[in-house]
């Protein structure tokens, strides 16, 4: 188990199953095809991303550099976080960027979902952390990777 | 962060719960990235990026209305992004019933929305919304709270304002509170170019294709661009901004910038010179070797690469009322030429609408008319936003059209020639 300590954007604690975006995140590609097409599993739907399209990302603990893509991107994790079928959480190695920001902490005023958000975790922890390992995230901004 | 007083008041829900919580997202938006305190918004009008109701955005529009329903409505008037629907755009009996009936469900419900919230006309669905003829052009240093990547990245860098790239709904809660959290692009350290890029192109780069260069370069930081004044010469003309229009849409959507600046040009540029350029400022050079590299490198995502192109949308973002001459008058010489009196393949220019009721009132909107080009108000991103459009073979001279969609992007001389040139199979 190798420990990681982040800064907390949005605070929370959680344990769940790693899915691993080496590349950016285009939130809007990704959760597209899923919000349209009422998939319970969110399937990732960018194809440019060889690393998690195609696989559920609901209940996961997402673990990415940064978010990409539209600016319609907060208002899509907002969208997600309201229908209940956000991530467990999202853990970013690099410093979290306004529209992934904006969508965490939408989500976290306006809806009742929990979607804890750490980010600064650093690209060791994203070297570190394979798809389908244990994560556990504490109050603090530290994650566990077991 | 340092609250004043009466934001305090707000935040402790002293104008009520909705607005506490329109305060404390504004308040968790800039603790995140260590603001130190609110500012005024400064600019007459704000803008948002959702001019669309999508049956899957429910949630956004049911917020909407717990705004609607506390009282609170923007602080100032505001544009919105282009409607995604446009019957005089071409489209099959499946996407209409995909459009109406799955898609865009909430459409006129949500504008009804807006027009509560406080959209300055039912005319003003543009990205473009800084152009003379939409009248939201805001003046240099003012802080605004926009979103849509094009209009931000042109109101900093060409105009001199001050916004960060943020998020729809932050925006518009921005503009309900009447303030907005200081940090990014709203001061001055993080204005200054952290990369150099030195142009040494044999002839004028193709706005869409340097920008998205650039932007896959740069992502988010802040480029100072050599050489270019050597085309676009020294004042900020019609030309000059059509131009900055196009490149700033594509760096802003193939990389993440919310900023550049161009030498001997752009306000903060020909103010400051090379001092804006932070110490240690990387370098990239860009030749026309180098933008060949970058358009051969995109993906072709159409099932058959060799298919005919079915469609051809120009105006990612909305075309100026320039542009519209400019076409037009290529095309009549291109179809004169080739001896062909229309476009060879469905073609959709788009505009804001303030922008196509001043073209119609010029003699060049027959000749269109006559060309057989479609003229609409659209959001070709939107309208190519669902799964049927992906079969299509779509060609663009946008390069934020590529990158959000399947279009295939080519420069304007390639779609002009594409466009104006007898096809295999038609008379």
């Amino acid at each position: 188990m190798k420990t990681f300590k982040g800064r907390v954007v949005v605070p929370g604690t959680c344990t769940a199953e790693a899915l691993v975006s080496h590349g950016g995140f285009n939130t809007l590609a990704s959760y597209q095809m899923g919000m349209m097409f009422g998939d319970k599993q969110m399937k990732c739907g960018d194809q440019n991303n060889a690393d998690i399209y195609k696989k559920p990302m609901i209940g996961k603990a997402l673990c990415l550099p940064m978010t990409i893509g539209s600016t319609t991107g907060g208002m899509v994790l907002f969208t997600v976080c309201a229908l209940g079928k956000q991530a467990a959480c999202m853990l970013f190695s690099k410093p979290i960027d306004p529209l992934a920001a904006s969508g965490a902490i939408l989500g976290d005023v306006w809806t009742d979902a929990t979607m804890p958000v750490v980010d600064s975790l650093g690209d060791e922890f994203l070297e570190y952390v394979k798809t389908g390992a244990k994560v556990t995230v504490k109050p603090d901004g530290v994650v566990e990777v077991e | 962060m340092k609250l004043t007083p009466e934001q305090q008041a707000m935040l402790n829900g002293e104008k009520g719960e909705t607005m506490a919580k329109v305060v404390k997202t504004l308040v968790m938006y800039g603790d995140t990235f260590g603001a130190e305190r609110m500012v005024p918004i400064s600019s007459k009008y704000g803008h948002t990026v959702i001019s669309f109701g999508l049956k899957v955005m429910k949630p956004v529009y049911d917020l909407y209305q717990e705004i609607i329903d506390a009282g609170l409505v923007s602080d100032q008037k505001f544009t919105a992004d282009p409607k995604p629907l446009d019957k005089h755009v071409p489209s099959s009996l499946i996407e209409d019933l995909v459009f109406k009936k799955f898609m865009y469900t909430y459409q006129d419900s949500y504008e009804q929305q807006l027009r509560e919230l406080g959209i300055t006309s039912d005319d003003d669905y543009t990205c473009t919304c800084y152009l003379d003829q939409v009248g939201n052009k805001p003046g240099k240093g003012e802080v605004l709270s926009w979103a849509e990547s094009s209009a931000v990245v042109y109101a900093n860098s060409v105009l001199g304002a001050r916004c960060n790239r943020n998020s729809g709904m932050i925006e518009l809660m921005g503009s309900i509170a009447g303030f907005v959290p200081e940090f990014g692009l709203l001061l001055d350290e993080n204005r200054k170019a952290t990369w150099i890029v030195e142009l040494k192109c044999s002839k004028k780069p193709d706005a869409q294709l340097l920008g998205s260069a650039i932007g896959m370069k740069v992502m988010e930081e802040v480029p100072y661009v050599k050489g270019l004044d050597k085309w676009l010469g020294t004042a900020l003309d019609e030309e000059a901004c059509t131009y900055l229009k196009d490149f700033g849409a594509a760096t802003a959507s193939n990389g993440a910038v919310g900023l550049y600046h161009i030498e001997n040009l752009t306000p903060e540029a020909v103010e400051q010179g090379e001092s804006i350029i932070a110490e240690g400022a990387k370098t990239y050079v860009i030749d026309d070797a180098e933008l060949e590299r970058v358009k051969a490198n995109y993906p072709v995502i159409w099932k058959n690469p060799d298919a005919e192109p079915q469609l051809c949308f120009v105006g990612c973002p909305h075309m100026t009322l320039r542009q519209l001459i400019d076409w037009t008058t290529a095309i009549g010489t291109e179809l004169n030429k080739n001896g062909l009196k229309k476009v060879t393949v469905p073609t959709v220019f788009t505009a804001s609408t303030p922008v196509i009721k001043e073209f119609e009132k010029t003699p060049y909107y027959k000749q269109l008319k006559r060309q057989g080009i479609i003229l609409s108000y659209i959001c070709p991103l939107m309208y190519m936003n669902n799964p049927l459009c992906k079969k299509k073979a779509v060609i663009t001279s946008s390069n934020k059209l590529r990158t959000y969609t399947s279009a295939r992007y080519y420069t304007e001389a390639e779609i002009l020639h594409t466009i104006t040139t007898k096809r295999e199979g038609k008379k």
